[in-house]
């Protein structure tokens, strides 16, 4: 399809993103909500939906949600009621969903997505609803059965829902990155698409550049990384333009991704979807929020990443790249701020940290989480940098992978033992300069004479006299006061 | 033996060594058994009761009993108890058991109450004359051609009939006054979130109140003592104190009290009207004032009830899919056909035809005609009605327009059954206490109950009042 063809169309696009709670316990009851364990361990009366059982609200997930709200600016509600969805499915123990229907605890909200290009665009939300997890079915594990782990079942979750704010895959793309930065820095959510415990579906139409009125909408599932929601909405808003451009329809249905073909396959038509009959939860008292615990919250909320970057560019002096860099994830913010805790040196912990700590950690094929040295000891070794004990080269090439496979040793402990340290010392590289001066004569003419490049033969020679102890600083220091 | 009717004179002959708890038990499983045709129980719980009896009686030797210790309890088959099966009287939940056990149980245990088997009722409490019940009809035991009330028909006929000395059951729309009322023994239905609703299978959450049917109003007041009051396990349970109820008191100053105008009108049987009126009368000459209210929202009140109730119902009975909970088909099928086949085998009529019900009113294109209608309807039900309990200390009504209809006389007819219901719910859509108490007898020989309901939370003075009008009576 040539590009003037898709030029007159446009792709109005929402997003569904599914949260897992980072909460120990389930959304309505005391189960632990731990991934990865034996398959219907961590079930209880309640989340098994035996008959005579009740919900109870779980205020950590509550706190979690109204958490989310404010990081995106959003109204939080003051009354909420719960609701049921209900439907049957084998996953759902109780035949309906608790979650929340005309009263959602957070709408109205709004974020700033960064675009490839450097522009920033405004993405509005619709709300931020709390809601409850199902059980998994598992359709792959047995030949004749189908299984179900109630595990899940449960778990407590947010949806946040967008308005149709956005136009290609690559916001999409950004805004889904975004979220998840989000959710890691508040410690909402561990943001794993690939585990689904943040999940995202896309509502997609294209209509002509210039209507008002939307096209057919499309509703597209199972992207199950930042990169499939591009890829997913790409060949969606492709696919459509081309069926529109072919006289064809778009139907109102449900698709899914398929990763390995790049296509999305129809899941469900209009026909066949559910009516929820939604009403409210009578299960559950309504829930009211007031001003003073929606500010608790507040305080207590972790920064994000652009306060981090507002902070590190003026209060630590670093360039922005620096701090875009740093802020990346929480968890190298973090260790940046330990490393801070114990050195003024904030240019030279950021520098550590995206030189030689990331390309240990690339070359590892690890984490900051799984890095062996302490912030504590990158502190230290700076600091006997600063101290003229220890060269920059040598600290980065010789001490530093030392540390990484002995990070019980510390870094002066390193040094010393490979005869590192520095003599800083004028009254011990004084004798040395004069020593390696009475050798070149004819060289201190020519320097005098504007060989200034010269200075560099002297240096090395002194360090060459020192057995490399002799701090460079100081002796280009003392040479410049002799031959100037 | 001498049978009490109320636990006072039982636990002194207790304590007195007249009887131990093994004797009362006995007895009581030789009387079911005797009365058997009656299929007031679905399930005898009988070597566990005299175990437990052994162990009381020891207690009550130490002088360590509980405050309801030798009471033989029976209960209403939608209530969990931890190792018992509960089937609320429906093939989907048959040989289901219970691995945990409701609040209510728990704590009339620690009292060390013995619970002797679990009671015939309708199916899922859906039901006024204990018909829908998959284990077959309850018998009223005052003429076995007359059907007992429902839905806690079983509870109601074991405590006539005297096969324990009193019963556990559940009230939703009338559940327990009515069968109390049919009876002629004592039904209370506490304030909506008195009693933890943790362990009753749920048939309609907003309106589901559990509450005792006993012999005596004592009684009434005892169990509820022991069974009211907070539980982390129900959210929507009041953490109001509970009052010393049992400690009934029948100093009763000069009250006013309303009655409906329509307990005088048309459908309302000529001797329960008299039976009401004898019994004003006889208050009346104590000094209380009897004034005639009208409510102009009663036709509302069947019709909000049954829209709101079945639409709960229909969410929570669907729990009950032959998948992880309940009968499952041996049809051969997708998922599809096994939730569709295990639903159709396992409920019976009258639970499909609610469950139907409220499936409509929630659809999409009906909601806003029917369920928040009936929302706002309860609303302004529950606002007029708080209005005259401004005025008057209690409401009373006859508990049910006729005395006990006959088997199938208004099975077929499930409007007629639902208008059974006229005077009970109101209580249940107001989230208000009311008790019925036995008052006359018909001279079909089938007991007339008389209701009265009061604000939220004035259980006390309900149970004070009702104790007090049967010591003017008798």
């Amino acid at each position: 399809m040539s590009d003037s063809i898709k030029d007159k169309y446009e792709a109005v696009i929402g997003l569904e993103i599914h949260s897992q709670l980072l909460t120990r316990s389930k959304a309505f009851c005391s189960d632990s909500v731990e991934y990865g364990l034996l398959p219907n361990t961590q079930t209880s009366v309640i989340s098994l939906g035996h008959p005579g059982t009740l919900p109870k609200h779980n205020k950590r997930a509550i706190e979690l949600a109204i958490c989310m709200g404010l990081a995106c600016n959003c109204q939080i509600r003051e009354y909420n009621q719960y609701a049921r969805k209900n439907y049957f499915y084998a996953d759902l123990t109780k035949g309906y969903q608790i979650t929340q229907d005309k009263t959602p605890i957070c709408y109205e909200g709004h974020v700033e997505i960064e675009l490839k290009d450097g522009s920033t665009k405004q993405i509005n939300l619709e709300r931020i609803h709390m809601e409850e997890d199902t059980g998994k079915s598992m359709h792959d594990q047995d030949l004749y059965s189908s299984l179900i782990d109630y595990n899940r079942a449960g778990t407590p979750l947010i949806e946040i829902v967008t308005k149709p704010d956005f136009r290609t895959g690559e916001e999409a793309y950004a805004f889904i990155t975004l979220i998840r930065q989000m959710v890691r820095y508040l410690d909402i959510c561990d943001g794993n698409m690939e585990e689904g415990s943040l999940r995202c579906d896309a509502n997609v139409s294209v209509r002509l550049k210039g209507a008002s009125e939307y096209g057919t909408k499309v509703e597209v599932k199972n992207m199950n990384s930042m990169r499939n929601v591009q890829r997913a909405i790409d060949f969606e808003i492709n696919r459509q333009i081309e069926l529109i451009e072919a006289g064809g329809k778009v139907m109102q249905e449900t698709r899914t991704f398929d990763a390995m073909k790049n296509i999305t396959i129809v899941m469900r038509t209009k026909e066949g979807a559910n009516d929820y009959r939604y009403f409210p939860e009578p299960d559950l008292p309504p829930l009211v929020v007031n001003e003073a615990w929606i500010e608790k919250i507040r305080s207590e909320m972790p920064s994000l990443p652009k306060e981090l970057i507002a902070k590190y560019i003026k209060e630590y002096k670093l360039t922005e790249y620096d701090a875009r860099v740093i802020t990346d994830f929480k968890e190298t913010a973090a260790y940046f701020e330990q490393i801070c805790h114990h050195t003024g040196n904030y240019k030279a912990a950021a520098n550590w940290i995206n030189g030689a700590i990331k390309s240990y950690m690339n070359e590892q094929g690890i984490d900051i989480s799984m890095f062996p040295v302490k912030p504590i000891a990158i502190a230290d070794i700076i600091n006997i940098i600063d101290e003229g004990k220890l060269s920059n080269s040598a600290a980065s090439q010789q001490v530093f992978p030392m540390m990484a496979k002995h990070p019980e040793r510390s870094p002066l402990e390193i040094a010393t033992e490979l005869n590192l340290i520095q003599d800083s010392n004028a009254d011990s590289i004084e004798p040395l300069i004069d020593e390696v001066l009475a050798k070149y004569p004819e060289k201190i003419i020519e320097y005098k004479e504007g060989k200034k490049t010269l200075m560099g033969l002297f240096v090395g020679e002194v360090m060459k006299l020192s057995k490399g102890k002799a701090d460079p600083k100081i002796t280009n220091e003392l040479l410049r006061k002799k031959l100037d | 033996m001498n049978l009490f009717n109320n636990y006072i004179a039982l636990q002194k002959a207790l304590e007195q060594g007249t009887y131990t708890c093994v004797d009362i038990v006995k007895h009581y499983l030789s009387n079911i058994n005797k009365q058997k045709h009656l299929n007031a129980f679905i399930e005898v719980f009988e070597e566990e009761s005299i175990e437990r009896a052994k162990l009381i009686d020891e207690k009550i030797k130490n002088k360590k009993a509980g405050k309801l210790a030798g009471m033989v309890i029976g209960i209403k088959d939608n209530i969990a108890y931890k190792g018992h099966k509960v089937s609320a009287s429906s093939k989907i939940l048959d040989n289901f058991e219970s691995i945990y056990s409701a609040t209510v149980i728990e704590r009339l245990l620690a009292e060390d109450a013995i619970i002797i088997g679990r009671c015939n009722c309708d199916e899922f409490a859906m039901g006024a004359s204990n018909e829908t019940s998959v284990y077959g009809p309850v018998l009223n035991a005052a003429n076995n051609e007359y059907v007992p009330g429902g839905s806690s028909g079983g509870c109601a006929v074991a405590v006539q009939a005297k096969l324990c000395h009193a019963a556990i059951g559940s009230d939703t729309g009338g559940s327990i006054r009515q069968p109390a009322s049919f009876c002629g023994v004592v039904g209370l239905k506490p304030t909506y979130g008195r009693i933890s609703r943790w362990g009753l299978l749920a048939y309609a959450s907003s309106f589901d109140q559990i509450g005792p049917i006993s012999q005596s109003v004592e009684d009434a007041a005892l169990l509820l003592e022991v069974m009211a009051g907070a539980d982390e396990h129900d959210a929507t349970i009041s953490t109001k104190a509970v009052e010393k109820y049992s400690e009934i008191n029948t100093d009763v100053a000069p009250t006013k009290i309303a009655y409906l105008k329509e307990c005088f009108g048309e459908g309302v049987d000529p001797e329960v009207k008299e039976a009401l009126y004898t019994w004003m009368e006889k208050l009346k000459k104590e000094g209380h004032e009897f004034v005639e209210v009208s409510f102009p929202y009663l036709d509302y009140l069947v019709p909000t009830y049954y829209v709101l109730t079945t639409a709960e119902a229909s969410s929570n009975l669907s729990r009950f899919q032959g998948l992880q909970l309940g009968h499952r088909t041996s049809e051969k099928g997708d998922l599809e056909v096994l939730f569709k086949k295990s639903r159709t085998e396992g409920f019976g009529k009258e639970v499909k035809r609610r469950i139907m019900l409220g499936t409509f009113v929630l659809s999409s294109d009906y909601y806003d005609a029917y369920y928040t209608k009936a929302q706002k309807v309860r609303r302004i039900i529950t606002d007029k009605t708080n209005d005259i309990l401004k005025d008057f200390e209690y409401i009373i009504t006859p508990t049910t327009p006729t005395t006990a209809f006959k088997f199938g006389e208004k099975s077929k007819d499930p409007v007629a059954m639902y208008l059974a219901d006229i005077f009970t719910v109101q209580a249940n859509i107001c989230g208000l206490p009311a008790i019925s108490i036995p008052v006359a007898t018909h001279s079909n020989g089938l007991s007339i109950g008389l209701q009265l309901m009061s604000s939220v939370f004035k259980e006390k003075e309900l149970l004070n009042f009702a104790a007090y009008s049967q010591s003017k009576h008798l």
